[in-house]
């Protein structure tokens, strides 16, 4: 029910700014189908590009992103790690300096805690440290934050860990052409990547034109999409969020409300110029993130309002909703209210708002 | 012990000369290699083996990591070897004795005395010899291990004397220019180990690559930054390799990837830049070096585990100089036997302070792991400064211990010497070059000292090679420009 629910507020969203025919005619395509053929593409374009991980080859993906992969690339691109992710992102980060454009998948970023000395010592720092001599073409992907019943160890959001270190660049696709898009350029960029997709998102199916399945469709890093234009308050969320936001938007709609909905797409660099720009119109600005408070995404954005002209366009403060700063827990009903649902997004507005 | 000795310039009067020394029982072949084989009597045998044994008395160390390799073996097998094909004859399989490199002075003095008989104005001086390594090399999962006999050329070793005591000299010069408070943070000093990177270097091709942990101002030299390079990136300067930028552990240039802080990092690095290798198909290798300190990481064991399923050409190197920091590889390692770590991997335990012997087992590796797979080779050399230059290096072993060391194993004494018999160097060669790198090594740390830091708005240049941060952040707001100057060699 929350997924076709959600189709018609992404199919909203949609038409709310585009009725040309070809929004009309487009077609359905999953998030999962959207990195599918990003990977397709990027691989058949240039000869450097392979992906390594577990399962990533034989077993078509562990949530089956490179299905069919293996079968049409072979060995050589597509290749299969065992379970040692401190030494196959070694391997993937060296491959890299030495000139190969390797996409190095992570079964969830929960894992890449084991690996994440390569990822910020060995790949992020390297051009900085080498005076700009060699460079480190990396993608790191995987799923990100919490799944369904997958308990602590396996929930966490690593978008604010990532995107605290210099000479990474970090991504958090929501929708299909977030990730195809995304992806595509992030495989295309000389730095090192992080893409923090999310498993539950995988299956969702989202409508796409025939611009978003060119070969060569790219959705530039570092800059935010309008998800949905509003006047009155300005959310700002990433990633499973995002659709969090877009209900709570949906509701404020009917208090006649009208939320503007920015879908961050990059943690770092961060499009604060799209959320000036915004809150200049709103006045308003509330955050929505899965991750933990404390230092995280919703907490930097406030700084930096703090540290901008911007901030005098606030009427209110700005306010965040996140995640509940506690391990993700098993029980059903206890994970439920463990991350911002829709009610919480609009009480939070409302808050800001100052209205009831 | 057999020992053969070629001299190109002289052999026809050499000959002549052998041929009237008495006590010689000669069977002399010239072939077209020029090699020379002289078989021995029984009393020039026991007269070597007296020698041998004192030798080996001498040079028998109680030091743990070698008591497995002072084996006498005294049943040596003499070839009289008439045929023309000497030179490429493979003399593995003889050398079931002991292959320490001991100089009978009879046999020397068949020479002397022919060189001395013989031309006067002719440049009495080789430019080739055949050599044994000095020690056996020990071999896991390996029929057939390195060469024991090697050929050196004059050429070769004015060029592995000069590379070894040049690094010697950077290394001192480092040292003093950290006490003097010049260099900051971090200083690790190879002095000692010259023969390991010296001698892997000489197998290298210009296809192969190289990645290794701290400890590296040598091998930085050795792929070609000048010693200005590596003083003046020692002293943040702009002359340094990096520029100041990344300091003492943090080098780079082509084929070499550092220069890498975090202990083992740099293992599977190495076995990703073999992937690459082997994926572009050029034929290339790396070496992944690490210490006995860094063999005991997980990721390392990762990465041995990979490099076998995908048969990367990787040699996984061991440089064990017994001690990780302060503590000795017997309190780390539950098998100090680090060539066999690789478990199913293949191994070759080399003596790391004899050039020669590295030079042999690294050309041996590396036809290995471009035909077969990776393996494994533990240098066992020694260090004779402490870990970094915060570490005076006696509080966990003794002043005598590493006196030792100096006095009998250096690597650069002992080649030397070895050039010096052999006649493919002489004293006044050997002088000339130590004044030339002496100058080399003291205007570098001249102008290292003296050189200027880059200006600071470096601070903010490439942070990324393709910059899309509108703002960096200063520390006190967004009010930095990115400054693109380099895109890095990966485009």
């Amino acid at each position: 029910m929350l997924r076709s629910r959600l189709s018609k507020v992404a199919c909203a969203a949609q038409r709310a700014f585009s009725t040309s025919p070809k929004a009309l005619a487009a077609k359905q395509m999953t998030v999962r189908d959207g990195l599918n053929s990003a990977l397709d593409d990027e691989l058949a374009r240039d000869d450097r590009v392979f992906l390594l991980g577990e399962e990533v080859a034989q077993y078509d993906g562990a949530y089956k992103v490179s299905r069919g992969l293996w079968k049409k690339y072979g060995d050589k691109r597509i290749i299969d790690t065992p379970i040692t992710e401190m030494g196959f992102a070694g391997i993937a980060v060296g491959a890299a300096m030495a000139g190969l454009r390797p996409i190095c998948e992570f079964m969830t970023f929960n894992f890449s805690m084991q690996a994440i000395d390569h990822v910020i010592n060995s790949a992020a720092k390297t051009f900085y440290m080498s005076a700009g001599a060699v460079n480190v073409p990396i993608v790191f992907r995987g799923p990100n934050g919490a799944s369904a019943g997958v308990a602590a160890q396996h929930s966490q959001c690593f978008a604010a860990w990532y995107a605290h270190c210099p000479g990474l660049k970090v991504v958090s696709p929501y929708d299909t052409e977030d990730a195809r898009g995304l992806l595509k350029a992030a495989i295309r960029d000389p730095d090192p990547v992080v893409v923090l997709e999310n498993e539950l998102m995988y299956g969702v199916a989202f409508p796409v034109d025939e611009t978003v399945t060119d070969v060569d469709f790219l959705v530039p890093l570092g800059k935010a999409k309008i998800m949905r234009p509003g006047k009155d308050i300005t959310i700002v969320a990433h990633s499973k969020a995002v659709e969090t936001a877009l209900l709570s938007a949906a509701e404020l709609a009917k208090k006649g409300i009208e939320a503007e909905v920015i879908n961050l797409r990059s943690i770092r660099p961060l499009d604060m110029q799209t959320i000036f720009t915004s809150v200049r119109k709103t006045h308003h600005l509330i955050t929505v993130e899965n991750g933990w408070p404390q230092h995280g995404v919703g907490a930097e954005i406030c700084a930096r309002f703090m540290e901008d002209p911007a901030f005098f366009e606030l009427d209110a403060p700005v306010w965040r909703c996140c995640g509940v700063d506690v391990p993700m827990p098993y029980a059903k009903t206890l994970e439920l209210h463990a991350l911002p649902r829709e009610p919480d997004v609009t009480a939070a507005a409302l808050k800001v708002l100052g209205k009831k | 012990m057999l020992r053969t000795l070629s001299r190109v310039s002289e052999l026809p009067i050499i000959v002549k000369q052998l041929q009237k020394v008495r006590n010689c029982n000669a069977a002399v072949a010239v072939t077209n290699k020029t090699i020379v084989t002289v078989t021995n009597t029984k009393q020039h045998q026991q007269q070597q083996q007296q020698q041998q044994q004192q030798h080996t008395k001498q040079t028998n160390r109680s030091s743990r990591s070698y008591s497995d390799n002072n084996n006498n073996r005294s049943n040596y097998n003499s070839n009289v070897n008439s045929s023309n094909n000497i030179g490429r004859q493979q003399h593995k399989n003889h050398l079931r004795f002991d292959s320490r490199r001991s100089y009978s002075s009879s046999f020397f003095g068949l020479f002397q005395n022919a060189a001395q008989a013989g031309v006067a104005k002719t440049n009495n001086y080789a430019t080739e010899a055949t050599v044994q390594v000095n020690r056996p090399f020990k071999l896991h999962r390996l029929e057939e291990g390195p060469e024991t006999t090697v050929k050196l050329t004059k050429d070769e070793a004015l060029k592995y004397y000069t590379q070894m005591q040049t690094i010697r000299r950077i290394e001192t010069a480092a040292g003093n220019l950290y006490k003097e408070k010049i260099i900051r943070g971090f200083c690790h000093l190879y002095s000692g180990q010259e023969a390991c990177a010296v001698g892997m270097k000489a197998a290298m091709r210009d296809v192969d690559n190289i990645i290794s942990a701290y400890r590296v101002h040598g091998w930085t030299y050795l792929m070609g930054v000048p010693p200005l390079g590596v003083l003046g990136e020692l002293t943040g300067v702009q002359s340094g390799c990096a520029r100041g930028k990344g300091g003492s552990m943090h080098m780079y240039c082509p084929n070499f990837f550092g220069g890498n802080g975090i202990v083992g990092a740099q293992v599977p690095l190495g076995a990703g830049v073999a992937l690459a290798c082997k994926y572009k198909g050029n034929g290339g290798m790396c070496l992944a070096l690490y210490g006995d300190g860094a063999a005991n990481q997980g990721q390392v064991f990762e990465a041995y585990n990979m490099a076998y399923l995908w048969k990367l050409p990787v040699i996984f190197v061991c440089e064990n100089n017994n001690y990780g920091m302060g503590t000795s590889a017997e309190r780390a390692s539950c098998n100090t036997d680090y060539y066999t770590r690789g478990d199913a991997l293949p191994g070759i335990w080399v003596d790391g302070m004899d050039v020669l012997a590295v030079r042999s087992a690294t050309e041996f590796a590396i036809k290995y792991v471009n035909e077969q797979g990776p393996l494994v080779m533990e240098t066992n050399t020694y260090r004779y400064s402490g870990h970094s230059m915060s570490d005076p290096g006696t509080s966990y072993r003794t002043r005598e211990e590493i006196q030792e060391v100096r006095q009998k194993r250096d690597p650069i004494t002992s080649f030397k010497e070895l050039c010096i018999e052999l006649g493919l160097i002489t004293t006044d060669e050997v002088k000339a070059i130590d004044l030339k790198v002496r100058k080399e090594v003291d205007e570098a740390t001249a102008q290292a000292k003296n050189g200027t830091e880059l200006p600071v708005s470096h601070l903010w240049t490439d942070v990324y090679s393709n910059n899309l941060e509108p703002k960096l952040r200063g520390t006190n707001g967004y009010d930095i420009d990115h400054i693109q100057e380099r895109k890095g060699v990966n485009h």
